[in-house]
């Protein structure tokens, strides 16, 4: 067989592999959203009571020197960024056919979450 | 054989949005298509809602104050309940899938029950969290 050109007009554009990234990515983000949720049940079923001091330290709590319910939840918004990207991009691909609106739907998406991380960020850093 | 001559079953190839209401899904499809809806509605949700929520709640006493003032608004009540319920379905159903992909309950029967639990656990505990919110609890 003669050797496979992957470039140019013949390049191979699907197939296999195409897409294994992301499915592995879509799930690892899930099984870590769904620990730190159990993280945060844990924290949340602990509460002495439920005030603005105990919601506060759920995100702020420290070990020793290390701002960990920070380190947590930033970890957790970059998960749930990436997991979003996947699916809602999967959601244009399969309902939205002509190539110049998906692209813009795309670029629109990736733009909104790229927004949300910075707003989170802000958010969680300044509490 | 007479039976279905006379009245040939519906056949749906590409769905229309016209036939939506009239294809029958089973349990799984149902879940799937809300896993879907309800994903869709957290990230519309993110910034416009869940995240200046999650800022006044944390920012300062005053405003977690302010928070728990406009949740008394039944209208504010039936948004947290949306968005709980798409969190809750779309973890539930999530969870389902990550299961589903270690093929385990892959046949037809297991994955009709699996759907069904999903739907039982989000919906239960939907339930709790409006009997909260609605201070029946």
């Amino acid at each position: 067989m003669a050797e496979t050109k992957n470039y140019g007009s013949k390049r191979l554009v699907v197939g296999a592999h195409y897409g294994v990234v992301d499915f592995i990515a879509q799930r690892i983000t899930a099984v870590i959203m769904v620990v730190y949720t159990l993280v945060l049940l844990v924290g949340f079923l602990a509460m002495p009571s439920f005030s603005y001091e105990s919601w506060k330290a759920l995100f702020t709590f420290q070990v020793g020197v290390l701002p960990v319910g920070q380190m947590l939840a930033t970890l957790f918004f970059f998960a749930l960024a990436w997991h979003a990207w996947i699916g809602v991009r999967d959601i244009w691909m399969d309902y939205v056919r002509s190539t110049g609106v998906r692209l813009f739907l795309q670029v629109l998406t990736i733009l909104w979450l790229v927004a949300s991380v910075v707003y989170f960020a802000q958010i969680l850093w300044s509490i | 054989m007479s039976d279905t001559a006379a009245k040939p079953r519906p056949q749906f190839r590409n769905i229309g949005i016209a036939q939506i209401a009239k294809y029958r899904l089973p349990l799984a499809g149902k879940l799937s298509i809300l896993h879907r809806v309800s994903g869709a509605l957290l990230f519309l949700c993110l910034p416009l809602v869940i995240l200046p929520l999650f800022a006044a709640s944390v920012a300062s006493p005053e405003s977690y104050a302010q928070i728990a003032e406009y949740a008394g608004n039944p209208l504010v009540k039936l948004v947290f309940l949306a968005l709980v319920w798409g969190y809750l379905h779309h973890f539930c159903a999530g969870i389902r899938y990550l299961i589903l992909d270690l093929h385990i309950g892959l046949d037809k029967v297991s994955a009709q029950k699996s759907a069904g639990v999903a739907f039982g656990v989000s919906l239960a505990l939907t339930l709790v969290f409006a009997l909260k919110l609605f201070g029946v609890l």
